[in-house]
């Protein structure tokens, strides 16, 4: 055998060193032959690893950076927290389970199918214990929906505050839901669905997380849903099944589902009135506030996507949704909003579902401010910061669907600031 | 089929120029009569052509019609399989299907605890402030401070009157909470955290009588039970509206955007406060952002960037790092101790870097000298054991463990205890894994 096709290892590290500096003089520019494709490499001589090496794959090694991260100050316990999607480093639309953000009220919990009742009291005909495979007994349906906090970009009312995309707009993921709608449980209680009702939903956690909903939307498009992107719920989003209401604030998003009780007046429970409440700016409160309202961000170029590649072709991709319906347009500016141009969408927006835009550019290095603009389907416009402020002040938390402005210095870097 | 009608008019066609030359090629000298036969006949037999091709047209315009019909048709299916058979919501079910059993009263009566705001659900019983403090110290204290202060980041439940309108609003029971059925609601389903569902009923009455006193809601011979439960005034019961996003935002924001020379200049008033370290082990730390300066920064107009500033100092981007999850210890005891101190971890850290928390870090715990953790404010009882020279032993902590109050008489710890022996004997190994 000829000794240039022997695999060199040394080869093999300086091949490695050119890729992870991933500077503008790629391949293309090369002076000198790549050694990644004129020397033999041990990955293609030597033999990989057999099936069932994992038999539930985990993502390859080189993106394990590409996980869910928390503040740790945010929040006095990890068991009482929330941590955020890495959707900088995702593309398309649909979250996987395993880098879908977090949030517990008091720590996910081990509830396993056997052990899994829910119950349907209250104003019911016949109140009923369900089992996870009488569950399964149930017509049911797929749909894809975001599921968002309330608190999603809540540290930025203050100013820009965190420095990633990940931190400021994470608390969101979009899976394929399999359930049965609500309403098909309700009807086989033989419940009151007159529209002065409400349907309260708890968990099966420390917390119970009770949440009050009106009827309206109870038999509208709420699921109750054991299956996510096809595999069964993870433990932290509730497994084995957890309430799916479409549009609708995430705390809403009932885990751990052990009981639906139909009332008569909503509950004023500690997550419908202590929290999950915006506090305007003369002290009042807005309750009720369910619905999150049209949204978007740019996902890349963002900090943690920095432009690595100089001058020339660049791809903008971003997310945007609405809670209101389907996303019909996204508009973006290069210039801090002077200018907007419209993206392309991905695809057409589903309802209530994470739509992805590209912008494809040629840039000429020069700073940029960018911004996206969501408009949904029924003609809202997404908001800047100064109009939400303008109607809401600065005193609340939860509901801040504003529009993020990353400035991108001639180096490709880009930061979270605030635009005038 | 549908091609057939078309086939015919070429295949016509060649019939008429074959007789045409028949024609060309005939005898002059041939009788007239023959040649009249002949020429009625080619005149017929054209008319027969003329008809056929005509009949042939017809068919044809009716194929392409029903050609397009075929089509429509199957468009139609098409759109009938997409909207009923693959994306058809599930069937509506007339009556019902009969699943699922009957809840028994015994245990909607367990699960169905929750107070309405109007006071329904309560149950029997009733506190006054004095027992109040007594329970509160010993189950909530140790997070919400002695005086319903708060301890570190865990909620205030007193206080924060007149700060709705500020920029941080300190929300608390006294100045936010608009009904009372939610306190005790709370309190009484998922209070102590990590011992939720422990308080009785004369419990929570006797723990909300004391919030509310410290609220100063109600005066210290006050009690509370179903009977005085709606004559306390809560202070911001009138502070919420229902949702009016519709009005005031919506039907402003549902107008057409501003796509060109929206505005006339564009600065950055405002950087980032942190910068987001993503360290290898998970989590992220943030670090304060020490470029915040805007003053190098250019503005931008509808000509682009006022000047190209030099790179500005690169904020720290998490570089991709590349770690292996940490191996699972395989010991069934370290793994079984692992989740029993889930029900500890509320309080408690233990492992790398582990910190105080409501309750001390317990590194190192076995063998060391009782109340010693550095840095912790421990309750007398230990303080005493600490100067008595009493160390943890896996006896002393099992004991410990199976009734903490009963053990330590006096501890702030909120812990109603193990009762499984495994359980303790899974603790206590897990707990002697980690040294100082």
């Amino acid at each position: 055998m000829d000794d240039t096709f022997k695999p060199s290892r040394r080869a093999f590290l300086r091949g490695s060193a050119a890729v992870a500096a991933g500077t503008v003089a790629g391949a293309a520019t090369a002076n000198s032959p790549d050694p990644l494709i004129t020397e033999l490499q041990d990955w293609a001589s030597y033999t990989g690893v057999g099936v069932d090496e994992t038999p539930y794959g985990m993502p390859i090694s080189f993106e394990s950076h590409v996980v869910r991260r928390n503040v740790e100050w945010l929040t006095a316990s990890p068991i009482s927290s929330i941590n955020f999607t890495p959707i900088h480093a995702l593309d398309g639309t649909i979250t996987p389970q395993g880098c879908a953000f977090e949030r517990h009220h008091s720590g996910a919990i081990e509830l396993s199918k056997p052990d899994y009742r829910l119950m349907i009291n209250g104003l019911v005909d016949q109140p009923l214990v369900f089992t996870y495979d009488d569950l399964m007994r149930f017509p049911r349906e797929n749909h894809v929906y975001f599921c968002e906090c309330a608190a999603n970009t809540g540290m930025e009312w203050a100013g820009a505050q965190l420095n990633g995309v990940q931190f400021t707009h994470g608390m969101i993921h979009n899976m394929e839901y399999t359930g049965v709608p609500l309403r098909t449980l309700l009807q086989e209680a033989g419940a009151d669905i007159s529209p002065d009702k409400w349907v309260y939903v708890e968990g099966a956690d420390a917390s119970s997380n009770g949440r009050s909903i009106p009827m309206e939307k109870a038999l509208d498009d709420v699921l109750v849903a054991f299956k996510a992107n096809g595999e069964a719920l993870r433990m932290e989003h509730g497994y084995p099944v957890r309430l799916v209401v479409p549009g609708w604030e995430g705390n809403m998003w009932v885990k751990w589902l052990r009981r639906i009780e139909v009332t008569d007046m909503a509950v004023e429970s500690r997550e419908e009135t202590s929290k999950y409440t915006d506090v305007l700016e003369d002290g009042t409160a807005r309750k009720w506030t369910w619905e999150m309202d049209a949204k978007s961000v740019i996902t890349s170029p963002s900090p943690q996507m920095p432009i690595t590649h100089g001058k020339g072709p660049l791809v903008i991709s971003g997310l945007a949704w609405s809670g209101h319906g389907k996303i019909t347009r996204v508009d973006v500016s290069k210039d801090g909003g002077i200018t907007w141009e419209t993206a392309r969408l991905g695809k057409q927006g589903d309802t209530k579902a994470l739509t992805r835009f590209y912008l494809d550019m040629d840039w000429d290095g020069a700073p940029m401010l960018l911004q996206s603009r969501a408009m949904d389907d029924t003609g809202y416009v997404q908001p800047t910061k100064a109009q939400l402020r303008e109607k809401r002040g600065e005193n609340s938390v939860y509901h801040n669907n504003c529009i993020q402005t990353w400035y991108v210095n001639a180096e490709g870097i880009a930061e979270n600031v605030e635009v005038s | 089929m549908s091609k057939s009608p078309n086939l015919l008019l070429p295949a016509l066609g060649g019939t008429a120029l074959v007789l045409g030359v028949a024609f060309g090629v005939m005898n002059r000298d041939y009788a007239a009569d023959k040649i009249d036969t002949l020429e009625t006949r080619v005149e017929q037999v054209n008319a027969q052509a003329s008809a056929a091709a005509d009949k042939a047209k017809a068919e044809a315009t009716r194929a392409a019609e029903l050609e397009a019909k075929v089509a429509e048709i199957q468009a139609n299916a098409q759109a009938q399989l997409l909207n009923a058979s693959a994306t058809q919501p599930a069937p509506k079910t007339d009556g019902r299907l009969g699943l699922g059993r009957a809840a028994l009263p015994e245990e909607i009566a367990a699960w169905d605890v929750d107070v309405l705001p109007d006071g329904r659900g309560l149950p029997e019983g009733s506190g006054d402030v004095w027992t109040g403090e007594e329970v509160y110290v010993e189950n909530c204290a140790s997070c919400h401070g002695d005086f319903a202060e708060g301890v570190d980041n865990w909620p205030v439940l007193a206080g924060g009157f007149d700060t709705l309108g500020d920029k941080d609003p300190v929300k608390t029971v006294g100045s936010y909470w608009p009904y009372l059925s939610t306190v005790w609601d709370y309190v009484h389903r998922s209070m102590p955290f990590g011992a939720a569902g422990t308080l009785t009923p004369d419990d929570t009455y006797a723990i909300v009588a004391y919030i509310l006193y410290s609220n100063d809601l109600v005066d210290d011979d006050f009690v509370l039970s179903r009977d005085t439960f709606l004559n306390v005034p809560m202070h911001n019961a009138d502070g919420f509206i229902v949702d009016d996003r519709a009005e005031q935002e919506y039907a402003e924001w549902r107008t057409e955007p501003c796509m060109e020379n929206c505005k006339e200049e564009v600065a950055v008033t405002m950087r980032s406060v942190f910068l987001v370290e993503t360290p290898p082990e998970g989590g992220s730390n943030s670090v304060m952002n020490h470029a915040r300066t805007v003053d190098d920064l250019p503005t931008f107009s509808a000509a682009g960037p006022s000047f190209i500033p030099e790179a500005a100092p690169q904020p720290a981007t998490p570089a991709p790092t590349v770690t292996k999850a940490a191996v699972s210890d395989g010991d069934a005891l370290l793994e079984q101790g692992k989740k029993v101190f889930r029900k500890c971890s509320a309080c408690h850290a233990v492992g790398d870097g582990a910190k105080h928390k409501s309750g001390p870090q317990l590194n190192g715990v076995m063998g060391r000298a009782m109340g010693s953790a550095n840095g912790f404010k421990y309750s007398d009882v230990f303080q005493e054991a600490n100067a008595e020279g009493r160390t943890w032993t896996a006896e002393e902590l099992a004991a410990f463990l199976a009734k903490p109050k009963a053990y330590m008489k006096g501890t702030k710890m909120a812990f109603a205890g193990l009762k499984k022996e495994e359980d303790l004997t899974a603790i206590t190994a897990y707990l002697e894994s980690f040294t100082e």
